[in-house]
């Protein structure tokens, strides 16, 4: 096959990968009020109309808040886990390690019913504290792997010389350890927060009204309608998602990182 | 590695008790997202009591009602096509992808390869909506045609099982490229060199070298992308338009709109075990290839 011919099939594979993306950006501009194509003329219409949607603007509100809790909380979860696994040999660390993986072997929806079951005797449907268990419990996986790797690269020796010199334990790990891991413990919290911050499958199983998420609030809204406000809404989501990308991308690799 | 060449720490008093410090919090939190939910979900699949776990008594009917109904038979059959479909289209197209990543020396190859890699981080409600406006009566495809005349009625391209599998098999290419690439790493230019020094004709090295060598990448990405594809719900409901029926649009049919959860629970508990089967079948079949 000729190098042309190829680099052309890599091209048009490219464009299948990306074209949702590319089209949902193109019809955002739309000034019509429902979906087609091509746009007859653009505007900034679709997006007046999303920031005057209250619905929408307070679903973001709330999945940013879900999302920082959700992160801020796997960082510390899975900064502690790691420290224990990479720091310690101990009976059962084959067990702690496997139960970090284990939502990874599970269907997100598998896991929303039991997660719903779980949550409903307790009256935590529909609420704050019952999304975000709900989030923790497949972002932390993601928290443990880039920390660990940040942590396998610290130099034991800089913590021993500081240990030697009279720093104590919490000393070492504030001043030594952690500015060492800060790569990887930001961007595994960046990756947390976007993973709750755009996941829908679960959070459909927990929420309903009082604190649905955007994704929710997207996914309810086109079983009625595909109006362009979706479009628009969508551009904001995928905007949310690029500066995440670059972040990690910046921090460790992106492809250690997922 | 300098770290690894210090060793572990041993186990002292206040060692144990520091320990304990950092292991609690995490486990206590997997332990309420991941380890209950699996048994409470095991426990309401034989509930006779509708909307609880623990209510009621123990009763198989749930699962009667699963295996016997041929509905149910027929959303099986719906799910394992569909899986199996959508992980041989998404690996035929991640695969040249993965070859090009792997063998550029481009010094683009890092924007290319998060180019292809990061649509997974992009809400995959966003990209089945993208699908929407592509396949849509009105969208991309339909408007282009009509306006070529080559067709008056718009073609049904969505809200049917060929868009949702179209839908699908874009949203997990990514997983499919990155498993690719992690798998890909027995591929050896200089062994490519010399099988084409010896005389072996480009399709004869293809044939021969990196097809043999890629085949556990391959494996992998298509296990990924089929597990994904059966136990996917979002993209089949709103690309099949209600009229695509798998074992994920029926258990969230059941847990939200019919309120039947013993039955989601049996459902999901239905899934789970098709999942694992297709991870062992999986497993066996990588053993085989390296033996």
């Amino acid at each position: 096959m000729s190098r042309t011919l190829w680099h052309f099939l890599i091209a048009l594979l490219y464009l299948f990968l990306l074209a949702p993306i590319l089209v949902v950006v193109i019809v955002s501009f739309d000034t019509r009020q429902y979906l087609a194509f091509p746009p007859e003329s653009l505007s900034f219409g679709s997006y007046a109309k999303v920031f005057a949607n209250q619905t929408f603007i307070s679903a973001f509100g709330r999945s940013v808040m879900i999302g920082l809790a959700v992160g801020l909380a796997a960082v510390v979860i899975g900064t502690l886990l790691s420290m224990a696994l990479v720091r310690y040999r101990f009976r059962g660390r084959e067990g702690v390690n496997f139960l970090i993986l284990a939502p990874f072997l599970v269907p997100h929806i598998v896991l929303a019913v039991g997660i719903m079951l779980v949550l409903a005797p307790m009256q935590l449907l529909d609420s704050y504290t019952g999304i975000i268990l709900a989030h923790l419990g497949i972002t932390v996986p993601y928290t443990v792997r880039t920390i660990t790797m940040s942590l396998m690269s610290v130099d034991r020796r800089v913590e021993e010389a500081a240990m030697v010199h009279g720093a104590t334990p919490f000393a070492v790990f504030r001043r030594i350890t952690l500015p060492l891991i800060a790569p990887g413990l930001i961007a595994g919290g960046v990756i947390a927060f976007l993973i709750s911050f755009d996941e829908a499958t679960i959070s459909l199983f927990i929420v309903s009204v009082k604190v649905s998420t955007l994704p929710t609030e997207i996914y309810n809204y086109l079983e009625v309608s595909t109006d362009p406000q979706i479009a628009a809404l969508s551009v904001l989501l995928i905007a949310v998602s690029i500066v995440v990308v670059i972040a990690v991308e910046k921090l460790i690799g992106l492809r250690r990182a997922l | 590695m300098s770290g690894a060449a210090a060793p572990a720490q041993q186990m002292t008093g206040s060692n144990r008790y520091m320990l304990l410090i950092l292991l609690v919090p995490g486990l206590l939190a997997l332990m309420t997202t991941f380890l209950l939910p699996m048994v409470w979900l095991a426990r309401a699949s034989f509930s006779t009591s509708s909307m609880s776990a623990f209510g009621g008594g123990v009763t198989l009917e749930h699962y009667h009602a699963a295996l016997t109904d041929p509905f149910y038979w027929k959303v099986a059959m719906n799910t394992l096509s569909l899986g199996v479909t959508v992980s041989f289209f998404a690996v035929i197209l991640s695969y040249p992808i993965a070859l090009f990543l792997t063998r550029s020396t481009s010094r683009w190859r890092g924007v290319l390869t998060a180019l292809a890699v990061a649509p997974l981080l992009t809400s995959a409600v966003v990209r089945t909506y993208g699908w929407m406006v592509i396949l849509g009566d009105r969208g991309v495809i339909n408007s282009t045609l009509q306006s070529l005349s080559l067709t008056t009625d718009p073609v049904r391209l969505s809200n049917n099982t060929f868009g949702a599998t179209v839908a699908l098999v874009e949203i997990l290419m990514p997983y499919a490229i990155l498993a690719m690439l992690a798998g890909f790493g027995r591929l050896n230019p200089q062994l490519e060199e010399a099988a084409s020094m010896l005389g072996a004709s480009k399709l004869r090295v293809f044939w021969r070298i990196i097809l043999p060598l890629s085949l556990p990448g391959i494996l992998t990405g298509a296990l990924l992308v089929f597990v994904l594809a059966i136990s996917a719900f979002v993209t089949p409901r709103l690309m099949g338009g209600g009229r695509v029926f798998v074992l994920g649009t029926e258990v969230f049919q059941e847990a939200t709109v019919t309120l039947n959860w013993p039955l989601a629970a049996a459902l999901s508990v239905v899934l789970l075990a098709l999942f694992s089967s297709v991870i062992v079948i999986y497993q066996r079949a990588l053993r085989r290839l390296e033996a």
